[in-house]
């Protein structure tokens, strides 16, 4: 007879204010849910088919040539571009070496040293700036600073481009993960007697080494990719990289000059390089994320 | 440093900063007309007071009151807070702790410090305990083996630990954690162990534990303990002071501030009337 349950019950009849405001609220929730699902897949679809294109068209001409001889002249058939490879592989090395240092070395100054100072407002505020610079404009600043002084397109000024777009990219991120990294660390590591620099070292960065990577590698897979910067400052080449003060093939120039021939051969052949240069990038970031994802002690 | 003049305090302490000469006492850390500010507040005021070598000295009063700052000086960790500054010294064995010839990091191994929330490293068991020897660039195998059993049984984890001593510390539970925070100080051999609420996010039991290892640690290290606990302070502290508003009010043998305080304040807050 007093069950609260039969009470209870009568506050959901239909018509009560309760039931009006749940059923709305539940409706609500659904469909929010349904609408999360449905907008997440709809945002693979470019992802997925580009991987499906780059590799439906990209995967017919793949072969170990591809990797060991050099690209065909217009309109013949044959040949790779290993030299290309070598190209990108070397000027995003140069690049990653030319950056990656004074990036990371500049957010420890930002984090560790003085967070509050001026100089670190002053290349946090420099840093946002850089990472909206379109990356042509890097590639003509390469070229008046290291083409024209150095007297030619060169693979060192290739690097150099990447280097100024890699930059703020690193900074920014690794300031992140030098940020995320636990202030109690910090403490206990002072309280213990240490330096800073040997909190820094040894408690500070190992912490942040897995966030910074990924920084890098964001940063690498952009830079592979680049085409504008190279065009004006390292160009192409038929051969093989002899030195690094002379033109330069790079897959992203290779994509771009043999899309727009008018040969079958050679838009093929452009697909490929997409195909390589997809899978190039998605091995280095597989290794990094390897070698350097928090290791359990 | 500058020797600003509090208006209206002496240079002798109030009647109620009490330090009774009991037989064998020798005072190790000494603070004299100590004022310190964060920016422009004013966080502590003129403080008198001798920390008695070999005890267990607890600092009470409700939050804000100034008692972790004080703390925290001992071990000059408030300055890697930007904006503060200090007038008036603290001396350890007669030596001011601000003497520009003192480098920091040597104080720090002296005056070890325990922490609110147990911050381990994401390391080993075994790293975390010798990280003090290896900044100091100790490296013989067989000193930092020692160092490990010793510190880990000082601290009471030795039997709980000594098969996982390179596991990681994370997988400590948190009084286990603590306890290795404890380790950790201790591997160092200071003289003192200053120790921020070291129970505030501890279970009742591990609590306990922490309480009864305070109680053995003594006989080693001089510690100072900061707690929110009224209980705690009176269960494992010889002496305790009472801060209020930045101000001690009070220090005197803990069995006499909790029996007979002096001062109303302090009786008002021990009985629970504020704070």
């Amino acid at each position: 007879m007093d069950n609260p349950l039969t009470h209870a019950g009568n506050f959901f009849e239909e018509g009560s204010i309760e039931s009006t405001k749940m059923l709305g609220r539940s409706f609500g929730n659904r469909l929010l849910t349904v609408l999360c699902i449905a907008l997440s897949l709809f945002a693979l679809v470019p992802l997925v088919s580009i991987l499906y294109l780059v590799i439906k068209n990209g995967a017919p001409l793949l072969s170990w040539s591809i990797f060991t001889e050099l690209p065909p002249a217009g309109g013949m058939t044959g040949g790779g571009f290993g030299n290309a490879i070598v190209g990108t592989l070397a000027m995003v090395g140069m690049g990653l070496a030319f950056s990656a240092p004074p990036a990371i070395m500049a957010a420890i100054y930002i984090c560790e040293y003085h967070p509050g100072g001026r100089l670190a407002a002053a290349v946090r505020f420099v840093a946002k700036l850089l990472t909206g610079i379109p990356s042509i404009v890097c590639g003509v600043f390469a070229f008046a600073v290291v083409v024209m002084a150095t007297g030619g397109f060169s693979a060192f000024a290739g690097g150099v481009a990447l280097a100024v777009l890699m930059l703020p990219t690193i900074l920014l991120t690794s300031e992140q993960a030098l940020l995320g990294v636990q202030n109690a660390y910090r403490e206990a590591s002072y309280g213990l007697g240490a330096t800073k620099f040997q909190t820094i070292f040894r408690i500070v960065l190992p912490d942040a080494l897995p966030a910074i990577m990924t920084g890098v590698m964001l940063a690498v897979a952009r830079a592979a990719g680049e085409t504008a910067p190279l065009v004006f400052t390292a160009l192409f080449s038929q051969f093989w990289v002899n030195s690094l003060m002379e033109p330069t093939a790079s897959l992203a120039v290779l994509i771009y000059n043999f899309s727009s021939m008018p040969f079958d051969y050679q838009i093929k052949m452009a697909w490929t390089g997409a195909l390589v240069l997809v899978f190039l990038v998605t091995l280095t970031n597989v290794t990094a994320q390897l070698v350097f994802s928090r290791k359990s002690p | 440093m500058t020797s600003e003049k509090s208006a209206g305090h002496s240079s002798e302490p109030p009647a109620s900063i009490v330090s009774p000469d009991l037989p064998g006492r020798a005072d190790i850390l000494s603070v004299r007309k100590f004022n310190f500010f964060y920016g422009k507040k004013q966080a502590l005021q003129d403080i008198h007071l001798d920390i008695p070598e070999r005890q267990v000295t607890a600092f009470i009063g409700p939050s804000g009151c100034g008692k972790t700052t004080l703390l925290r000086n001992f071990n000059r960790m408030n300055e890697l807070i930007v904006g503060t500054r200090y007038t008036g010294d603290i001396t350890m064995a007669g030596r001011s702790i601000f003497d520009p010839a003192l480098e920091v990091i040597s104080l720090r191994r002296i005056v070890g410090m325990v922490f609110q929330k147990s911050n381990p490293f994401p390391k080993s068991i075994y790293e975390n305990i010798v990280y003090g020897l290896r900044i100091a660039g100790v490296r013989d195998r067989a000193k930092l083996d020692e160092a490990v059993e010793r510190s880990l049984r000082g601290a009471a984890l030795w039997d709980e630990a000594k098969d996982r001593l390179h596991e990681s510390a994370l997988g400590l539970s948190g009084g286990q954690m603590q306890r290795l925070c404890i380790a950790r100080a201790i591997a160092n051999r200071p003289k003192v162990l200053l120790m921020d609420e070291p129970c505030s996010a501890l279970d009742p039991i591990a609590t306990m534990r922490i309480e009864e290892l305070i109680n053995e640690l003594k006989k080693e290290f001089t510690i100072v303990i900061v707690t929110h606990n009224m209980q705690q302070a009176s269960r494992c502290s010889d002496f305790t002071g009472f801060f209020y508003l930045g101000s001690l009010v009070e220090f005197d043998q803990t069995r006499r501030i909790f029996t007979n305080p002096r001062e109303k304040q302090t009786e008002d807050y021990i009985t629970g009337r504020f704070g």
